[in-house]
């Protein structure tokens, strides 16, 4: 008689953050097969980046932070129910009841209702124009009430409050935080840091008032809010976000009579389980030692703890480190361990550099030996390394206070990685090891890509690319495997390192770049990619003579080699606008010279299957009409794709097909390390995919959100929102800089978006060096663009009236016969190459 | 009837020394052979000719590739999928099985000279 497996059942309740990485973990494992999953959702969606919540107000949509998908969560195999609350436990039976009546049984229940925002009980609270922060829908009504104030006020100045602050200032409010205690993010700072971080924000333009509290709300005549505080203040406002505070979930747990802790939290073991062994509780409803963990790697942490229990594993969950570091209205502000020196016998080293705004302070044993806290404010370099430090218990230096003052050689002593035991927790997020990495790369891993991929590391918020990028090649150099960069053979530099060698010395040949830099004779990577950096530096015709053989074909013949030898021809329509005559001629000469036509997906016409000899003429043609060459054959700028805006759209708020051209007729005939795409949507419904490309443009009511280093193809790539709300002048501005720089550091061949991935900093850096000019070359990178632009030139319209260029367009420099071995095939009434079958029944019919 | 054929082999005037571009290929057509012709002016020698169809393509590309050195030794890339053959001999790189025919080649004045069976 076959075996019945009779499947066991988990109801998970709250799909948040943790709830959906315990689901996660779970799909991933092959013991997932032996339970049936069901999911309780109060919100109408599935689990989604609360972390990233503020990001919203920047652009980013719900569907952009969604982390669970329905469709992926059919594919587990896991029964979602959305907007259905569970509202009962009977323990006893081991059944849930849900809000919409649903009555399921389980074996297994894992609570993961998280928390709630504490409103505190002023009298006036309950006014319709006083918000909480944690959910979409509560942004989605702050932004509502935003949009006719001038006002807004965050009660709390922890590290939620400034968030929700920064969040009201981008709506365009005056911003103020009303603070209970005396200082800002009292849990995480010392007094000192406090302070700073205080001034900071004030420069920014939020006025903090702290040792205020709130005696009342009182609704004014005009509908505007007056806030009462102690001591015969007030102050109007249009709206308030409380931020004073979380409170976990525990309601459900608290009727079904789990054991609760005083204040409140559903108290668990170190196998996260409550005081019913049937059920979990993870995420922050959970009470451990008597503490929530308000962060989410806890959480994360506690999850695949529950998870490995659930698959018979031993695993536990013995608290977490609750250091932070993160940067609030820009300003960068880190915490680790005891930041107060609480303990007994503890010493203290302070920095404090009241010019550039800098406070750092490390709180030590007696004896200054170990490293028991930190505090960072204005510039949380050191973090990492101060992190590993307290983490690991190591020793510290002789002389500890190095580790926080500046260095005067410029480079801080960073920890080395070797320094670090095997068990140091590099990526908090998942939770992998020094020891794990070092696994990886004898296993087989030889770079920081592979080993992301393989062991998840860096892949979450990411604040630890930079140590894990120092793990990796550490352990490889110690493998003996010599991490090389060189461009080939020829060159022994990276390709930033020649473009800046060409730059300063103002190499134009490959000759002399060979001759003074290389050896040996230049291959097919090296030739072209000095080809690009001498067009992005002196532009100069990619035909003149020293630059003839570094051509790849198809940038020598200006047009794209196809299978059987024969080349397409991409005229540029810029922004895909086109004239009804333009069209007209197209096809005129697509009839003439029977070229296969076909739309492209950058809203340009692709014309198939000229020959070579025919490639002049046809451009002849072509330019007489006034097109000008797309440049689809180089590393270059391609495409600006746009949807028609504002002009015809009822939903436009910006000229999209305006700016696509004056964007296109930019940058058009940019060389560069690979090709560029660009698109300019002309509002937020995105028509144009703007975020799909390298650079890509969104129309706002109050000028475009720049997204920068998305691409599609083999690997797709989300752009990241770079800026935003800026006007035409400052857009391009941006772009400019952007590509420059793109232009100058970015390997061969790299696109925009693994430049970005590789580029130390990452996004942020960006932004450093292009906002905020950070390493003072920002007008040269617009004045090399500037120079770029200002040399355009049409390469086929130079070609076509220069003999000595058009010699190349022979097919044979004997004779004026065709190349006979080109057969066409005629399929859906156009040409196309006939296959090698084909060319067999053609030669010998039958 | 029966007929007989010659073979003969001799230098053979197939265009002018202006009609090459330096460092780089043309191709030019002798009988239905389709010739690749590179024309290095710092290399000696100066001048080499192989077979333009590209057999892994099955496409006449070979004169359109880029020139490159590989281990010191001279070589054209195929523009379409990128196999190296060697300018002296015709060999691939990639594919030892693979080998394209190659032909003498001179200057002689302004004229360039090519050895083919035909
Ligand atoms: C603006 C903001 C910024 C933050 N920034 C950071 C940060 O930088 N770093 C960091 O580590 N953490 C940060 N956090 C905290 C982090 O978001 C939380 O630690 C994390 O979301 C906790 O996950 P959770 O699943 O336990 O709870 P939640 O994400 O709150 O999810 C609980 C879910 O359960 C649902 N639920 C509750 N009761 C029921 C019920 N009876 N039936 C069905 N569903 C129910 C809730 O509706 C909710 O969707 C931030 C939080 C906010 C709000
Ligand atoms: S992106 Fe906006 S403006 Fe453009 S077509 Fe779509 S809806 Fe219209
Ligand atoms: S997807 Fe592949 S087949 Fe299609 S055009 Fe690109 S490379 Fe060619």
């Amino acid at each position: 008689m076959a075996e019945i497996m009779v499947k066991q059942k988990i109801v998970v309740i709250g799909n948040g953050m943790v709830g959906h990485h315990f689901l996660e973990q779970l799909a991933n494992r092959p013991e997932r097969e032996l339970f049936d999953v069901l999911v309780f959702c109060a919100e109408p969606r599935p689990a989604y980046d609360r972390v990233h919540l503020s990001e919203y107000f920047g652009g980013r949509t719900a569907e952009d932070l969604a982390m669970g998908k329905v469709e992926q969560y059919r594919n587990w195999g896991y029964d979602l129910r959305l907007n259905d609350s569970a509202v009962r436990v009977d323990r006893e039976n081991k059944i849930v009841t849900s809000a919409s009546g649903a009555s399921e049984a389980y074996d297994h229940l894992v609570l993961a209702t998280g928390s709630y925002p504490f409103v505190p009980p002023i009298p006036g609270h309950e006014h319709d124009k006083c918000f909480v922060y944690r959910t979409i829908e509560d942004l989605d009504k702050i932004q509502a009430a935003a949009e006719d104030g001038k006002v807004g006020v965050v009660v709390g100045g922890g590290l939620l409050g400034l968030e929700a602050a920064n969040a009201l200032k981008q709506l365009g409010l005056e911003a103020h935080v009303v603070e209970f205690a005396p200082g800002l993010m009292s849990v995480q700072l010392d007094e000192g840091g406090s302070k700073l971080l205080r001034e900071k924000i004030e420069a920014l333009g939020v006025t903090v008032h702290t040792s205020t509290a709130t005696e009342l709300i009182k609704e004014m005549d005009d509908g505007r809010l007056r806030m009462r505080f102690r001591g015969d203040k007030s102050l109007d406002t249009d709206l308030i976000v409380f931020s004073a505070g979380i409170r976990p979930e525990d309601s459900l747990a608290k009727s079904a009579g789990i054991e609760l802790g005083e204040r409140g939290g559903i108290v668990v073991d170190n196998h996260c389980r409550t005081s019913d062994k049937h059920i979990f509780a993870i995420g922050e409803c959970a009470l451990f030692n008597n503490f929530i963990f308000g962060l989410v790697a806890p959480g994360y942490t506690m999850a695949r703890t529950a998870v490995s229990l659930l698959c018979g594993e031993a695993a536990e969950f013995n608290g977490a480190d609750m250091s932070t570091k993160l940067k609030l209205l820009g300003v960068e502000v880190g915490s680790i361990g005891d930041a107060h020196g609480r303990a007994e016998g503890s010493a203290a080293i302070t920095f404090v550099d009241e010019q550039t705004g800098v406070y750092k302070r490390m709180i030590t044993d007696s004896a200054g030996k170990k490293l028991r806290g930190a505090v960072l404010v204005g510039d949380t370099g050191d973090y990492d390394t101060l992190l590993q430090y307290h983490l690991n218990d190591m020793d510290l230096p002789e002389h500890p206070e190095q580790l926080i003052l500046p260095a005067l050689d410029g480079a801080a002593p960073a920890l080395g990685a070797d320094a670090l035991p095997d068990t140091a927790t590099i990526c908090s997020c998942h939770n992998v090891s020094k020891g794990d990495i070092v696994g990886a790369v004898q296993g087989g891993c030889c770079s920081v890509d592979e080993v992301k991929d393989c062991t998840k590391a860096a892949t979450g918020c990411g604040g630890c690319s930079a140590l894990l990028k120092n793990v990796v090649d550490t352990e490889l150099a110690a493998l003996g495997v010599e991490v090389n960069n060189d461009l080939c053979p020829h060159f022994p530099y990276t390709r930033q390192e020649i473009f800046h060698m060409v730059q300063v010395e103002q190499i134009k040949t490959f000759d002399e770049l060979l001759h003074k830099h290389g050896s040996g004779k230049g291959c097919e990577i090296c030739k072209p990619t000095a080809a690009s950096i001498f067009a992005s530096l002196w532009n100069e015709h990619i035909h003149k003579k020293p630059h003839v053989g570094l051509q790849d074909t198809n940038d020598t013949f200006m047009a794209n080699m196809q299978k059987n030898g024969t080349y397409s021809v991409v005229p540029r329509i810029a922004g895909g606008e086109i004239t009804p005559e333009k069209l007209i001629v197209l096809g005129q000469v697509a009839k003439k010279y029977d070229l296969y036509t076909k739309i492209t997906g950058g809203q340009r016409i692709d014309l198939f299957g000229a020959r070579l000899e025919e490639l002049p003429e046809i451009w002849r043609e072509l330019t007489d009409a006034g097109f000008e060459t797309g440049h689809a054959y180089g590393k270059s700028l391609r495409t600006v794709k746009s949807c028609v805006g504002s002009t015809w759209c009822r939903f436009g708020v910006q000229d999209s097909v305006g700016m696509a051209l004056a964007v296109e007729n930019r940058y058009k005939g940019l060389r560069s390390p690979h090709k560029i795409k660009m698109a300019v949507s002309g509002c937020t419904r995105e028509c144009a995919e703007a975020q799909s490309k390298d650079i890509g443009v969104i129309a706002t009511e109050n000028g475009w959100n720049l997204y920068v280093c998305g691409n599609g193809g083999m690997r797709p790539r989300h752009a990241d929102l770079f800026a935003t709300d800026l006007d035409d002048v400052t857009l391009i501005k941006y772009i400019d800089r952007v590509l420059m720089f793109y232009v100058r550091t970015a390997d061969k061949l790299q696109r925009t978006s693994v430049w970005l991935e590789n580029l130390e900093g990452g996004l942020d850096y960006l932004r450093e060096v292009v906002i905020e000019d950070k390493l003072g070359i920002c007008e040269e990178l617009e004045r090399q663009m500037g120079n770029v632009v200002g040399t355009y030139q049409c390469e086929w319209k130079t070609a076509i009236n220069d003999p000595e260029m058009l010699k190349r367009f022979r097919q044979f420099v004997n004779t004026d016969e065709k190349d006979e071995k080109i057969v066409f095939v005629e399929e859906r009434k156009q040409r196309r190459p006939a296959t090698q079958e084909e060319i067999v029944k053609i030669a010998e019919p039958a | 009837m029966s007929e007989v054929a010659i073979t003969r082999t001799e230098w053979l005037q197939v265009c002018k020394r202006s009609d090459l571009v330096a460092n780089s290929g043309v191709c030019a057509l002798v009988g239905d052979q389709q010739i690749a012709l590179f024309f290095l002016p710092e290399q000696e020698p100066q001048l080499y000719a192989i077979d333009n169809w590209d057999p892994i393509a099955n496409a006449g590309v070979i004169g359109r590739g880029l020139v490159a050195e590989i281990d010191g030794e001279l070589t054209v890339a195929s523009p379409l999928y990128k196999q190296h053959y060697r300018l002296t001999d015709g060999q691939c790189l990639e594919e030892s099985d693979i080998k394209l025919a190659s032909f003498p080649v001179a200057f002689d004045g302004d004229y360039v000279l090519i050895k083919i069976d035909q």
